[in-house]
């Protein structure tokens, strides 16, 4: 066989490609990684940085308690830590609805071992006495905390080539054909990659790919909002995000060990994944800060010093595309994460990695199907009544 | 201690008393607040990562090298700031007191 | 129709320039400076109620400066002029202006950078510690605040600045015992068919060495800086080694340090000008036609922004940049005076390329930098963590090391750390200057505070 040939061909080189390739040669498959630009370098580097679990999508969680196991053991695994910290993460509110959302969310959420506390008004502010005074209560996930994102995909694509992925960056995948048996994988540069499986990574780009085996996705591009302050000494350990009841009241942030905060939520900023680039729009920085100083009033005496964006793909239903082509045998996806992908990153690529070489998982992902797209299109061909949505 | 800097001519301005670090200091009319502070002291801040004291680089505002803190905790580019009578300057933050004022 | 609304941001001789243009074709520019006086760096003036004149502030430059002074005021109720205000972001053909804890939105027809430059820094151990500063940053102590950096300060780079500044200090009173210049003194002569160029200006300058040279100072040419040496009680020394190749180390309170200027382009950045890389000076520039037309729709390049032509040609640029603008909008512009501006600007322009000869960035050094050595101030990054990341990672371009490293990641972003890193990684990793890129500017241009309210129309 030519070099260009391996059990497994990876399609995007971000955080879920990159891990995917690590467990995939834990597991003795060979594997090819192909990334069009760096590893890393779109939306699984420019993201938040979020290791959370609550809040999620229920059926999600066990998924991201099999992410959360892996983040824990990263150095031994890996060799580097990402500069995770298990810090915890807090959730508040300002309304007493939003206070009764987080209670049921922890009631349901029991079974997946969160350990959620729910903390009062008169405990939280002094548990946590940097909140604003309109948190009127919190959920409080006391074994979820932060990473940084800028070294995760990149740290995974090292440790899958020492393991003996080869990996292909600035090669643009421009076509893959089902030949008889292999996928053929053709790059823009000419080469050819020829494999029995391959795995679609290919973020806020994915559906252009699974789109020529007749399975669209709606997936739309957004770009998060993110922003950095100055640096201040490390006191504000909590991830600290919001059961926001509107789009404007929804920033997320957190304390990194050398000081800066991170921030980012509010409205979505405009992404052009044909040219690869998304952008903070200043009003958005500007509609940010009293969000800002309304949950912890001490950063309005900050400065931020840097804002970025990246393109991230999001799916109507904001839940990602992951599991086996529902029309191509040996063809899988696990793109469009939705701005929440960073902390099932792990997760994703020890799941795919199981499911490719096991056929099955035993982590539930049905409701990640890329066939629920297909459904609704078949659906909405046969009843064309306006305003009709299927569930 | 000796300031860093060094007056070469006009001296003649009035004088305007300001705080630096707890202790009572006077500069002069005109002063930039770095200037105020290196005519008397050596530094303006100390570095975050350990590496020392900082007085400011470029004094333009460009290397953003001279952030000073204010008794209230407000934060001051000493460059570009003009000294005013009374100002409460502290050259590095209370530990955390920061975050919860 | 309503007159195109045209924004200039920096009040320096370009931008006034610029402004007077426009006002002459009847039109109402709003002139952006975010300093509290206008004039820029070269012409800055001092804050009311001092006492030095003219000849004391600007030396040979007095006159030069009393008419820029004289512009300004007189322009003063015919332009919309909004001092101490930072332009900290640029999308969609809209600035962002920030004044007093305000920021409102300012859409353009046109847009005139006339941002200026500031120093070009390459790192020497030592060069983080407080009583280190710009030779820009010390030649403002004295001008603006009729200070010195320290009593026995040491001028350490190359360029035109060293020795300006070196001279108004000795005028000024200080204490000046030695300027120490990195470029080699062939090199000066290599120079010299392009410095006649400008022959007043090559004069002025060689009066200055002389000056320096009759008060007794030291001029060594061709060093190599080593360290910047220091403790607890401040700054003690200097050691470098001739261009003889012997180490010597010298006393000083102060270094004022700097090798040229380097161009202020985070705007031009944000409103998606194109930029290509200068072989000569090695760093990546706007791209601007010969009138100051950036690749841009709408946005124009005057004064060191786009090249380092000094500062009159700074005037020069802008009157031309504002002449372009005009053209393009439809509006009356001369075009014969336009061809004489060109004129002019290409015989400057070889004058700079002159000046690159003579006084050439020493690239070479980032080679060699001990480990330990800070490159970039901000965030605490050495030569060492940079080269370490590298070998880790395998980055080989500025932003992709800057992700890894956090070189250039800090307050200043990069301004004064990214071409040195720039060369520590293309000497580490083997790959050609131009192929590592250059550190992308990001919004807000400086700081912007939390605090800051968003002006809604």
């Amino acid at each position: 066989m030519s070099a260009l040939s391996a059990d497994v061909i990876i399609v995007g080189g971000g955080f879920m490609g990159a891990a995917s390739a690590f467990f995939l040669r834990q597991r003795g498959l060979s594997v090819i990684l192909i990334e069009r630009d760096r590893v890393g370098q779109h939306a699984s580097g420019v993201n938040f940085g979020n290791v959370r679990r609550q809040g999620r999508f229920l059926p999600q969680l066990p998924l991201a308690n099999r992410s959360r196991e892996i983040w824990g053991r990263l150095p031994e695994l890996i060799g580097e830590d990402l500069e995770f910290l298990p810090t915890g993460h807090l959730r508040a509110c300002y309304s007493e609805d939003r206070f009764q959302m987080l209670e049921d969310y922890a009631a349901k959420a029991r079974h997946y071992d969160l350990d959620l506390e729910l903390i009062g008004r008169n405990a939280l502010h002094k548990r946590f006495p940097f909140l604003g005074p309109d948190c009127i209560g919190a959920s409080f996930s006391p074994y979820d905390g932060h990473a940084n994102p800028r070294l995760a995909a990149p740290a995974f694509a090292r440790a899958a080539v020492r393991a003996g992925a080869r990996l292909f960056e600035q090669t643009e995948v421009l076509a893959i054909d089902k030949t008889d048996e292999d996928f053929e994988v053709t790059a823009a540069k000419g080469q050819v990659f020829r494999g029995p499986i391959v795995l679609v990574t290919a973020g806020a780009w994915g559906n252009l790919l699974s789109e020529q085996f007749g399975e669209p996705a709606p997936l739309a591009a957004h770009g998060p909002q993110m922003a950095v302050t100055e640096p201040m000494p490390y006191a504000l350990k909590p991830v600290v995000g919001i059961a926001a009841t509107n789009a404007e009241e929804n920033v997320y942030l957190r304390q990194v060990k050398r000081g800066n905060i991170v921030y980012g939520g509010s409205r979505r900023g405009p992404a052009y994944p044909d040219i690869r680039r998304a952008y903070v729009k200043p009003e958005n920085s500007l509609n940010q800060f009293p969000q800002l100083s309304r949950l912890v009033p001490a950063l309005r005496r900050l400065s931020i010093i840097r804002t970025w964006s990246g393109v991230e793909g999001y799916l109507p239903d904001e839940r990602p595309i992951m599991g086996p082509s529902a029309k191509v045998a040996g063809l899988y996806y696990a793109f469009g994460f939705c701005g929440h992908g960073f902390q099932l990153g792990p997760g994703v690529g020890d799941v795919m990695a199981e499911l490719i070489d096991r056929g099955q998982t035993s982590t539930p992902i049905e409701d990640f199907s890329i066939a629920r797209f297909q459904k609704v299109v078949r659906l909405s061909e046969l009843s064309q009544t306006a305003g009709d949505t299927p569930q | 201690m000796n300031g860093q800097f060094h007056r070469l001519a006009e001296q003649q301005r009035p004088s305007i008393a300001f705080s630096l670090d707890g202790q009572a200091v006077t500069a002069l009319e005109g002063d930039s607040l770095l200037v105020a502070i290196l005519a008397q002291a050596g530094h303006l801040r100390v570095s975050e990562f350990g590496d020392g004291a900082r007085a400011g680089f470029c004094l333009m505002g460009a290397c953003q090298d001279c952030w000073v803190w204010t008794a209230a905790g407000e934060r001051l580019r000493a460059c570009s700031t003009p000294l005013i009578e009374g100002m409460a300057i502290l050259t590095k933050p209370a530990e955390d007191a920061w975050l919860i004022p | 129709m309503a007159d195109p609304l045209i924004a200039i941001v920096g009040a320096g001789p370009a931008g006034l320039r610029a402004a007077e243009a426009l006002v002459a074709a009847g039109l109402r520019p709003v002139l952006i400076e975010e300093g509290q006086r206008d004039g820029g760096q070269i012409y800055r003036r001092q804050p009311e109620g001092f006492q030095r004149g003219y000849r004391d502030l600007y030396g040979s430059e007095a006159e030069r400066a009393a008419r820029i002074h004289e512009l300004s005021e007189e322009l003063r109720t015919k332009i919309d002029y909004r001092p101490e205000t930072l332009a900290w972001a640029l999308a969609d053909q809209c600035l962002q202006l920030s004044h007093r804890g305000r920021s409102d939105n300012l859409p353009f027809d046109a847009l005139i950078l006339a941002t200026g430059a500031t120093d070009r820094i390459m790192p020497l151990r030592g060069w983080n510690q407080a009583g280190v500063f710009s030779l820009g940053g010390a030649q403002i102590a004295l001008k603006a605040q009729a200070c010195a950096i320290g009593r026995a300060p040491i001028f350490l780079g190359t360029g035109p600045l060293l020795y300006l500044v070196a001279a108004q200090y000795l005028k000024a009173g200080a204490d000046v015992q030695v300027v120490l210049d990195t470029a080699p003194p062939s090199r000066r002569l290599a120079a010299l068919p392009q410095l006649l160029s400008r022959p007043g200006l090559l004069w002025r300058g060689l009066a200055l060495t002389a000056q320096l040279r009759r008060a007794g100072v030291t001029l060594l040419r061709g060093v190599t800086p080593l360290e910047i040496l220091g403790g607890e009680g401040g700054l003690s020394g200097l050691s470098f080694r001739t261009h003889g190749g012997e180490s010597k180390t010298l006393a000083c309170d102060a270094v004022a340090l700097g090798y040229h200027l380097r161009p202020e382009t985070q705007l031009a950045d944000l409103a998606g000008c194109a930029f290509h890389f200068e072989p000569e000076t090695r760093q990546w520039l706007p791209e601007a036609d010969a009138e100051g037309r950036s690749s841009a729709q709408g946005v124009y390049l005057a004064g060191d922004n786009t090249r380092i032509l000094g500062a009159e040609a700074a005037e020069l640029s802008g009157r031309l940049a504002a002449l372009a603008a005009l053209e393009d909008l439809g509006l009356a512009s001369d075009e014969t005076e336009r061809r004489r501006l060109v004129t002019d600007l290409a015989r400057m322009e070889r004058f700079r390329k002159g000046l690159v000869q003579a006084f050439p960035w020493p690239h070479h050094f980032a080679k060699s930098l001990p480990d330990d050595t800070v490159i970039c101030r901000c965030e605490v990054v050495t030569a060492g963590d940079l080269r370490q990341s590298l070998d880790l990672t395998g980055a080989k371009e500025v932003n992709r090391a800057k992700a890894f490293s956090r070189v250039g990641m800090g307050r200043c972003q990069g301004r004064y750390c990214g071409h040195a890193a720039a060369e520590v990684i293309a000497a580490a990793q083997g790959v050609p200057l131009e192929t590592v890129g250059r550190l992308r500017g990001q919004a807000p241009v400086k700081p912007l505070p939390v605090a800051t309210e968003r002006v809604v129309a």
